[in-house]
Parts: C-alpha cells; sequence; structure tokens
C-alpha cells in the first residue's frame, strides 16, 4: 500500500509542472498589462511612472525567466503579491477565502452523493417506470436550469415573498453577539439556498452514473445466482449488487470537485459569498496576474489531491488495484 | 460493415423507440432546427428593433413575450437567441470532437511515448476547473462569440480524447483491422475505414450532451458580462438582462430562462437515449 | 464625497455617494424624534475597496470607505463651497502664490496621537515620491516648496498661479507617526486605516463587509450613527432582493428600478429615494486622428442624428439629461446659451452629402471613394446604461447610412489596448466632472502624449490658449469667461457628442433622519444623520 501511495504521489510531480506551465503559458500569453489596469486611466501618469512600475512587479524581464522565477516560488507555495492596490500575498488571499468555498463544495459534495445515490439505486430497480422517468426529468432539470437564475428565483421567493431565508451573504449583521448555538444557525440557514443551488445542480451526472452502474451489476452472473438461490430481492440489491456498483462511484469523488469549484464562481457571485470563485472572478477582471495563476494552480492542485484521495480510498476497497497494477 | 449498419437501424431504432423520453428530448431539438432556420417567419420584428418610448412592456397579442429594456420585442430576440445559443453547442462542441477525435485516435493507434505524453496531457486539462480556464482566456481576450466558442471547445475534448482512445484499443487488435493490416492498408486507412466509424457513438453521445453543456456555459458566461455582446440576442445575455427584473418584468428572464432549460434537458434526454440504445451491455 | 479634483474614467453605473448635485427632487419626509445615538447603516457595494490607503487607490469603493475615516485640509460642504476640514483657515497671497494653512488643534487620530503639520508634510512627500504607486502626483508637482514651520502651520509655494491648488488640498492627509519611513505600498494601513475622521476602522472579512464605527473624540463631535457598515454584493439583482428584504440600508438605484420598480406604497413606506444629476457626464467621442472623423461636418452630422432625447428616454427612463458639453448644468462654469443642433436626421444627411458622402452602396450604406462609412464604437461592459446607448446610437446611425458595429470590452485592455494605442474609432466613456472647471487635461493639444487624457487628439489654438487663462488666474469672473467660451468652440467641433448627464438614484431605509440633500448630493452630512430610539435595529 504505502509502495502504491509513494508511486501515486511521485506521478503527481509531472501533472504539477504541466499544470503550472500551462498556466503560466495561458495567462502570459494574454494581452494587456495588469500595470496598465491599475493605473487605468485616471491620473496624468507619466510613461517613466509606468516603466517605474513595471520594474517595481519584474515584468520588464523575458518570459522564461518569469517563469522560471515563479516556478521556484510556487514551490513553496509563494504565488507572489496581488497587482492590486493592496499588494497583499496571494497566498493570504487564496488562505482566507479558501474555508468558505471547500466547506461549501463538501457539504455539496456529501449531499450530492447522499442524494444521487440512493436516487439512482431507485432509478435502476425501477428501471422504465413512471418513477424512473420523472427522476430522470427532476435530476436532469437541475443540470439544465441556468444557476443564477434558480438562484434568483429562490431568493426571491423565499427571501422577499416569504422572509424565511436570508438572501445573501454567510453571517447575519450583529451575529459575532449571538451565542455559539445561534450563530452556527444563522450560518447554515445561510447556507441552505446556495448548497441546495449546487447540489441540484450536480445531481444528474452522479445519479445517472449510479443508476447505469447499477443495473450493470444487476445482469452479472453472481446477481444471477444470488437470485437463483431464492435470497430476497431486497438483499439481493442491497447486500451484493449495491457493493460492487459503489466502488466505480468512488473515482468519481475527485473527478466532481473542479466542476463544483469552477461552478462556484456563478453561485459565489450571485449569493455574496466572498469564496475563491468570487476572488478569482474579481482577479480575471483586474488582471492580477499573480492572483489568477495562483487560484488557477491551486484550484487544479486540489484536484490532484482530491483524485489521490479517491484513488487510494478506491485501493482500500478494491485490493486488486493495490497489489496488481499498483 | 453492411451487418453494422442493419444492426444499427434494427436493434438501435427499436430500443430508441421505447424510449419516450428520449423521442420527446429528440422532437424538441428538431423544433429547434426549424425554429432558428424559419426565424424571420416566425415573427414579424425584427431582433435589433428597438423603440425606446416602448421598454418592457407586459406580453401583449402585439408582443407575445412583451419587450425587452431597450423595447424590443422578446419573443423575436428569444427565436433568433435560438440561433446563437444552437450555434455556440455546435461550434464549440465540434471543436471539442475534432481536437478529442484526433488526440484520441493518435494516442490510441500509435502508443507508447505518444500515448504517454497525450494522456498525462488529458489527466492535466482534467485537474483544471474547466470554467476558471474559460473565464480567464475570455476576460484576456475579448467577450467574442469565435473566441467562446473555440474556448468552450478548446477546453472540452478531453472526454473524447479517453472515449475515442479506448475504443480504439479495443479495435485495434480486432479481427478486421488485423485483416485489413495483412492486406497492406495504411494506417491512414484503417483509421478511416474501420476505427473511426466504430469509435462514432460513444463520441456522438458525448457531443449531445456537450451541446448542452456548452449552451450553458455560455449563459453563465453571459451572467459574468463577458458571453455573447449585444445587439446579438443569445438566451443567456437575455436572460441576463432579466435579471434585475425578476419580480417586475418577469417576462423577460422567464422565457430565455425556459428555453435553456427546455433545450438543455431536451439534448441530455436525447443523448441518454442514444446511449441507451448504443448501449451492448443493456440488452433487453 | 469626493475630494478629488482629478478626471477620472467612470466605468461603473451606479455610485451611492461619490456624486452630488443640485435640486433633489425627493424631499425629506417625516420629522420624527429627538437625535439619538445608535444604530448602524448598511451600505451595499457592487465592488470591495482594494486598499485604504486612499494615495494608492483609484478605485471609487477605496476612497467611498476611505473618505470616512480620512481627512482632508479642506472640502467642499453643502453648497459645494471648499471650507476648512482640518485646515481651520488658510491664507492666500495677493500673487496666489503662496497658501498657509492653519491647522485645528486637538485633532487626534483614531490611536490618540496628535494631528500635526508634520502629518501633511509626510503626505505630500510620499504622495511625490516616484517610488509611491499613485495615480495623484500631478497637482502637487505644481508645488514649488512646502513647509511646516510649525506644529499648527503649513506652507506651499507655487511658481506659477494654479487655480485649482486650494482645491488639490483636499487630498485626504496620512499619519506621518505610523507610516514614515515605511514602505507605504507594504504597509498594513491599507486593511486597517488610521485617521482622524468621523468614522474609525473596525474589521475587514474579506469579500464580505467593511465596518467602521463612530470616532467619540472626533473634532466635529461624535456622529450618530454608532456603525457604518459596507457590504459587498457582487450581483446589482441581489444587491437590490436584499435591499428589499432589509439587509441593506441604502443603495444606488437603476432608473428602472427608480421609476418602475420602487413606485408602490410599500416601497414608499419603507425607503426615502433621492434624486439629483451626478458629477458625470457620457460622451461618444470620436478619434480625431482617424480620416472619418476629420471632417468637422461629419462629426455634426453624427450628432444631428442621434437622438439625445431618444436616449435619455430609453436608457435613463428620463432620470437625467441631455449633456451639451463638459460641464454640469446650473454649475457656475457651466454655459446655458450653448445647445447643439438637436436631432436633424434631415440636416444630418445634408451634411455628410457636403464633406463628399454622397454613394449609396446595395446596402444603403453611404460611400466615398469606394470606402464605406462604417465604424466600430467602444465601450466598456459592466456599465448596461452605455451597451443600450451604444445600440440606440447604431440603430440611429443606420437610418443616415452610417453603419456601426459595437464592441464591449473589459475595462483593462480596453484602456491599454484601445485608448492608449489610440486603436479605436469611437468610445463611449464618461468624465467625472470634478468641482474645479479646470479641464486642461482633458483638451490642451499638449495632452494627446501617450498614456495622456486627450486620447481623441483634439486640438484647437483658441481653446488652448482659453485653458492655460483659465488656469492660470483666480478670478472667477475671468475663468468663467474661458470655459463659457470653450463650451461654444466644442460645441461648434463636436469632438464629442456629449450624450448625457445621469441623475444619482439613491434609496436609504426611511428610519433614517436628519437627511438633507442639498447640491452637494445627501451623504455630505452624514453625521448628522440619525436613527429615533424607538426605530434603531442594530
Amino acid at each position: 500500500m504505502l509502495n502504491y501511495l509513494a508511486k501515486r504521489i511521485l506521478a503527481m510531480i509531472p501533472l504539477m509542472l504541466g499544470i503550472t506551465l500551462i498556466t503560466f503559458v495561458v495567462i502570459r500569453l494574454a494581452p494587456g498589462e495588469p500595470v496598465e489596469a491599475m493605473t487605468a486611466l485616471s491620473p496624468k501618469i507619466t510613461a517613466e511612472t509606468r516603466q517605474r512600475l513595471r520594474e517595481f512587479y519584474g515584468l520588464d524581464k523575458p518570459l522564461h525567466v518569469q517563469y522560471v522565477t515563479w516556478l521556484k516560488k510556487v514551490a513553496t507555495f509563494d504565488f507572489g503579491r496581488s497587482f492590486a492596490p493592496d499588494h497583499r500575498p496571494v497566498t493570504d488571499k487564496i488562505r482566507e477565502r479558501i474555508p468558505v468555498t471547500l466547506s461549501l463544495n463538501i457539504i455539496a459534495l456529501i449531499l450530492e452523493f447522499g442524494l444521487a445515490i440512493p436516487i439512482g439505486v431507485f432509478a435502476a430497480t425501477h428501471r422504465d417506470t413512471l418513477y424512473d422517468k420523472g427522476i430522470t426529468v427532476f435530476v436532469f432539470l437541475g443540470f439544465a436550469v441556468p444557476t443564477f437564475w434558480l438562484a434568483l428565483l429562490l431568493m426571491y421567493f423565499f427571501g422577499v415573498k416569504l422572509g424565511w431565508l436570508p438572501i445573501s451573504g454567510l453571517h447575519s449583521l450583529g451575529s459575532e453577539g449571538y451565542s455559539r448555538l445561534s450563530w452556527f444557525g444563522d450560518l447554515l440557514k445561510h447556507l441552505i439556498l446556495p448548497v441546495s443551488v449546487a447540489t441540484f445542480g450536480s445531481l444528474a451526472g452522479l445519479s445517472r452514473y449510479m443508476r447505469s452502474t447499477m443495473l450493470e451489476v444487476i445482469r452479472q452472473d453472481y446477481i444471477t445466482t444470488a437470485r437463483a438461490k431464492g435470497l430476497a430481492e431486497r438483499t439481493v440489491i442491497y447486500r451484493h449488487a449495491l457493493r460492487n456498483a459503489l466502488l466505480p462511484v468512488i473515482t468519481l469523488l475527485g473527478f466532481s470537485l473542479p466542476g463544483l469549484i469552477g461552478g462556484s464562481v456563478i453561485f459565489e457571485t450571485i449569493f455574496a459569498i466572498p469564496g475563491m470563485g468570487q476572488l478569482f472572478y474579481q482577479g480575471v477582471m483586474a488582471r492580477d496576474y499573480p492572483l489568477v495563476m495562483g487560484i488557477l494552480v491551486i484550484g487544479a492542485f486540489l484536484t490532484l489531491v482530491g483524485n489521490l484521495l479517491a484513488d487510494v480510498c478506491y485501493a482500500v476497497a478494491d485490493p486488486r488495484i493495490r497489489q496488481g497494477r499498483g | 460493415m453492411a451487418l453494422r449498419e442493419s444492426w444499427f437501424y434494427t436493434v438501435f431504432w427499436r430500443r430508441f423507440r421505447h424510449n419516450r423520453l428520449a423521442i420527446a428530448g429528440g422532437i424538441v431539438v428538431l423544433l429547434l432546427f426549424l425554429l432558428s432556420f424559419l426565424a424571420p417567419y416566425i415573427t414579424t420584428w425584427e431582433p435589433g428593433a428597438i423603440d425606446a418610448y416602448h421598454v418592457l412592456l407586459s406580453p401583449s397579442p402585439d408582443h407575445w413575450f412583451g419587450t425587452d429594456e431597450l423595447g424590443r420585442d422578446v419573443f423575436t430576440r428569444v427565436v433568433y437567441g435560438a440561433r446563437i445559443s444552437l450555434k455556440v453547442g455546435f461550434v464549440s462542441v465540434g471543436i471539442a470532437v475534432a481536437i478529442g477525435t484526433v488526440l484520441g485516435l493518435v494516442s490510441g493507434f500509435y502508443g507508447g511515448v505518444v500515448d504517454t505524453v497525450i494522456m498525462r496531457f488529458v489527466d492535466i486539462m482534467l485537474c483544471f476547473p474547466t470554467f476558471f480556464l474559460i473565464l480567464a482566456v475570455i476576460a484576456f481576450l475579448e467577450p467574442d462569440i469565435w473566441y467562446i466558442m473555440a474556448i468552450i471547445g478548446l477546453t472540452g475534448w478531453m472526454g473524447v480524447a479517453r472515449l475515442v482512445r479506448a475504443e480504439v484499443l479495443s479495435l485495434r487488435e480486432r479481427d478486421f483491422v488485423l485483416a485489413a493490416r495483412a492486406l497492406g492498408a495504411s494506417d491512414l486507412r484503417i483509421i478511416f475505414r474501420h476505427i473511426l466509424p466504430n469509435a462514432a457513438s460513444p463520441v456522438l453521445v458525448s457531443a449531445t450532451l456537450g451541446v448542452a453543456g456548452a449552451i450553458l456555459t455560455e449563459s453563465a458566461l453571459s451572467f459574468l458580462g463577458i458571453g455573447v455582446q449585444p445587439p446579438t440576442p443569445s438566451w443567456g445575455n437575455i436572460l441576463t438582462a432579466g435579471k434585475d427584473y425578476v419580480e417586475f418584468a418577469w417576462w423577460l428572464s422567464l422565457f430565455p430562462g425556459l428555453a435553456i432549460l427546455v433545450t438543455v434537458l431536451a439534448y441530455n434526454l436525447l443523448g441518454e437515449g442514444i446511449r441507451d440504445a448504443l448501449d451492448p451491455r443493456l440488452n433487453r | 464625497m469626493s475630494w478629488r479634483r482629478f478626471f477620472c474614467l467612470v466605468s461603473l453605473t451606479f455610485l451611492v455617494s461619490c456624486s452630488s448635485g443640485s435640486a433633489p427632487s425627493v424631499p425629506p419626509r417625516r420629522a420624527a424624534g429627538p437625535p439619538a445615538y445608535g444604530d448602524a447603516l448598511v451600505v451595499g457595494s457592487i465592488g470591495e475597496p482594494s486598499t485604504l490607503i486612499p494615495v494608492l487607490a483609484s478605485d471609487s469603493p477605496s476612497h467611498e470607505v476611505a473618505g470616512w475615516v480620512y481627512n482632508g485640509l479642506v472640502k467642499y460642504d453643502k453648497d459645494l463651497k471648499l471650507v476648512g476640514d482640518l485646515a481651520r483657515s488658510w491664507d492666500v497671497s495677493p500673487d496666489g502664490l503662496t497658501i498657509t494653512f492653519h491647522l485645528r488643534k486637538g485633532v487626534k487620530w483614531h490611536d490618540g496621537a496628535d494631528f500635526t503639520s508634520r502629518d501633511v508634510l509626510y503626505t505630500y512627500r510620499v504622495t511625490i515620491d516616484p517610488r509611491t504607486p499613485t495615480a495623484y502626483a500631478e497637482d502637487f508637482k505644481q508645488v514649488k516648496k512646502a513647509e511646516a514651520p510649525d506644529p499648527y502651520t503649513f506652507r506651499v509655494f507655487y511658481d506659477k498661479p494654479f487655480a485649482p491648488a486650494l482645491a488639490s488640498w483636499g487630498m485626504n492627509i496620512l499619519p506621518a507617526h505610523l507610516l514614515e519611513g515605511k514602505d507605504i505600498t507594504r504597509s498594513e494601513l491599507a486593511r486597517s486605516p488610521v485617521g482622524t475622521g468621523p468614522y474609525r476602522f473596525k474589521e475587514w472579512v474579506a469579500g464580505q463587509k467593511i465596518v467602521l464605527e463612530s470616532f467619540h473624540d472626533y473634532f466635529e463631535g461624535r456622529p450618530y450613527i454608532d456603525r457604518y457598515i459596507y457590504r459587498i454584493i457582487p450581483d446589482s439583482a441581489t444587491m437590490y432582493l436584499e435591499l428589499k428584504a432589509g439587509g441593506i440600508d441604502m443603495m444606488g438605484l437603476s432608473p428602472v428600478q427608480f421609476a418602475r420598480q420602487t413606485d408602490t406604497p410599500e416601497f414608499r413606506a419603507r425607503f426615502a429615494k433621492y434624486r439629483y444629476p451626478s458629477f458625470t457626464y457620457t460622451y461618444l467621442g470620436y478619434n480625431l486622428k482617424n480620416p472619418l472623423f476629420a471632417d468637422r461636418r461629419v462629426r455634426q452630422a453624427i450628432t444631428s442624428a442621434i437622438s439625445k432625447d431618444e436616449i435619455v428616454h430609453g436608457v435613463l427612463l428620463g432620470l437625467g439629461q441631455a449633456a451639451h458639453g463638459p460641464y454640469k448644468p446650473g454649475t457656475w462654469a457651466y454655459n446655458p446659451n450653448v445647445k447643439d443642433f438637436g436631432y436633424d436626421p434631415a440636416r444630418a444627411r445634408t451634411l455628410l452629402a457636403e464633406a463628399g458622402w454622397r454613394g449609396t452602396g446595395p446596402d444603403g450604406i453611404l460611400e466615398k471613394d469606394g470606402r464605406r462609412f462604417s465604424f466600430t464604437i467602444l465601450t466598456n461592459q459592466g456599465n448596461d446604461q452605455r451597451i443600450k446607448t451604444a445600440q440606440i446610437i447604431q440603430r440611429r446611425l443606420r437610418t443616415v447610412g452610417i453603419e456601426v458595429k459595437i464592441r464591449v470590452l473589459e475595462w483593462a485592455s480596453f484602456l491599454t489596448n484601445f485608448i492608449d494605442k489610440r486603436n479605436f474609432e469611437a468610445v463611449i466613456l464618461a468624465w467625472t466632472i470634478p468641482q474645479d472647471p479646470d479641464i486642461f487635461d482633458i483638451w490642451d493639444s499638449s495632452k494627446t502624449g501617450p498614456k495622456e487624457l486627450n486620447f481623441i487628439s483634439y486640438s484647437n489654438p483658441e481653446v488652448d490658449r482659453l485653458l492655460e487663462e483659465g488656469r492660470r488666474t483666480f478670478d472667477q469672473e475671468k475663468r468663467r469667461r474661458c470655459y463659457w467660451r470653450i463650451q461654444e468652440i466644442l460645441a461648434w467641433d463636436q469632438p464629442y457628442t456629449f450624450l448625457y448627464v445621469p441623475d444619482a438614484l439613491p434609496a436609504v431605509s426611511s428610519r433614517f433622519r436628519g437627511i438633507e440633500p442639498a447640491p452637494a448630493g445627501i451623504m455630505y452630512d452624514f453625521i448628522h444623520w440619525y436613527v429615533p430610539k424607538e426605530e434603531q435595529l442594530h
């Protein structure tokens, strides 16, 4: 197992290099310069001032030099200082945003798996019935509705019309003074809408996958055997079929991350949640190169780690992997 | 080959026909094509006809879906928007399928170092939150419809590449390919004559779902203000224009919103239907 | 609350407080209960400040928040007259070349230190320091020498008379005792500022809110409202829903929201709406280096083909006014006699024909020497009003045979790749209208260099002369004559088609009392707003 783990981690190194290279190339080849965005047109700023700013940010060096310098720093998780006028280290900026995005996505992920797996199994066992069709339409509706539109409708209905739920943000004003319990309750209330929107949107992929895996497993010989032995259908499905169908689903865990993180741009913007997606969008618009590059690298890195975790879980669950091909 | 074709028409169609949802999806997709081709005959308004003195009128016999914030007919814009949304869907998926197919073929057919390099590249691309990449590139270039389609395509080919590669690997050692090779067929001939046609079905499914995804991506970009630009109507930008008035000028968001929803749903049901009908494992 | 006398290209649509104006349309309602301390004002903002050291910031959210934390030496009062702020009074030498500021005594920084002339001197020095990445150095480069003869006196010397000199000292003064000898770009004051203003910094939760607390020792007295909370809500639709749900107390409304969505008894009972002209004007600017626009008649024709009334109606729903020049109607520098030609497509066609645009192609587009009359209007994304305006102009010009394409660009790349490189045909943009009418930087022919503000390359010797004359005298009557004449020339030359001056449309929760709209808007007097005890929420 350790051997397997070590191999997997070693294999991540070239991937990490590739990630940094693609990030660097994509961002640096774009037209425009951050110095320009910073000074905009507002002042009577001289060419000399701009040159000073260029040097200040090291933009006057050739590209490959910039890449190597940057890569060395990235290796120590130092992404430099933001081009925004606050000049804060990018790592600080990301660090204060990442917990929000990650916890939101993890909650959404747990809900997604918690809902999609039973939905998929149910659809598979009720294949081609009205239930199956209804579920199919329902999960695809979640996928098909534009996130920001659904979010606005829910905000309007539950926030303004009914007044049940807070509309945006994470905390109510004055929540600092609440007891710990009501502070947490307040936070949960704020999370209901964004988490529901995120979960609803992601049900389709997983539940359909679960359904088809389940259908496939059900037709396997050993299931037929189990049935032939006269076991109750319930036992067959949940004891035998489900266990085997769940295995491949584990690998999906890691791959769900980039989609969720990417989608966070939209719902963090609409729900005014100060997460990484929002930060990225602002960074992109302001051409804050170090920030954008930092978030791209960290986002991809998180996915790598997610995949690693998923693979490790898979290996634990399925001994063939770690012994055989590991 | 003849055998395969007859299989297609009998088995595939027999299975597909029984899937009502997929049929419904297919019909919607066909209707959309009709709608976008016949747009000028369906509505008498012009999609760009501004009327600054009649903005945000509610639906009426004159304006079935009301008017927008510049007094343009929303029904007309939604109908013409179908053209753009379909264009975005098809062009970007076309790009993704082209890249994915070529890389998948090369990777699977030649194997070795080429395969390793391409597959590592796929792994790397799959690690990025795709929407972040799209956002960065579009914002740094400009929100031009061609850039949007290109970048959606350039970030969406990895699935296709993997599918095609897997298909190639399973076909490479099959009898008919080995036979062709023994008869001295060139690589290109083997690829085009024998492997591509067989790899087509999984790619078709993935493309159908990709169209739906591209339409959604465009609407998300529009929400951020960097989607298809005015005055060209896309469902995404009509919906975005309407988002500030959900309670008061509901018609401006409801109709494009429904258009996106129904279309994406239809493509998904259709894609699923094709997949099920093609899946040899799902014998009834 | 804008102290800046610098020109700013405005990118966003609605700013809550930077603007100010005359005759407010909605009178304050419901006088009530005695003033009481307490409660909080929650303001919604699309953007988050970038830094709270104002000299380093060029975005409006930063200045909006920093404006409560810091003071300048002078400020504009409710009638837009310059009055003392940190300066108790000042003397200007008879030749206008020396200004001596007498500073207030007993003013405290929020950390308890005394405010002295050393702070002013430091602020001046750091602003002109070439190592400071600031946008605001130019005005202070006009200063020949600055000195602080004693802790409560500050004196500056100029080479030549400089009319905007006094106003430029509205710049926010920074605390020398916390910054001197340090690298200002790395200072933690950017995130937790220390000023002399009515509100002191409490906390900044990144991406969520900035909280300011009233400063009890403020030299003008303790503000009634205990806290000023700046909530960041990136989406305009969400912000409006938050306003309706009570999550924020104040925001700038869009014309549609103001005119159509909030005209209900329910909204009126909960919010007071205000309306006054903002200090910005939006224009269509032509690149005069482009042969297409070199001919004055062509520019006049385009202006004649555009109905400003239609734009004000369709884009602003009537909540604004047509602009005819670079000043705000009603201010002393504004020349009310100047009007341009008005909407007259027939005249536009005649002018175009005179300029040689006679032939038409099969698509009805004018041609001259085989060239079609087609050009692209650039504008920035994130401003709905401009994009709508561009679409209306596109439509109108089509009817006189001109093809217009629209390109909406991301702000930074717009400035870098198009404006700075003069790589554009026409643009829709907006300038702020500073209190001092000196518009040298935008119109003088010497300011056409790279990165300078006369990016349309306008050059008119008479305007150059008048601009110089206008900034080198302190006599308002003389200056008025200069600027009135400039407006006449601009109206004839049409280097810009001046489009509109939009109204600022803030809505404030009606529990806030003591709001007195004035030419300076509503925020100038924020320290005297209050919420009666029984209505306090927070």
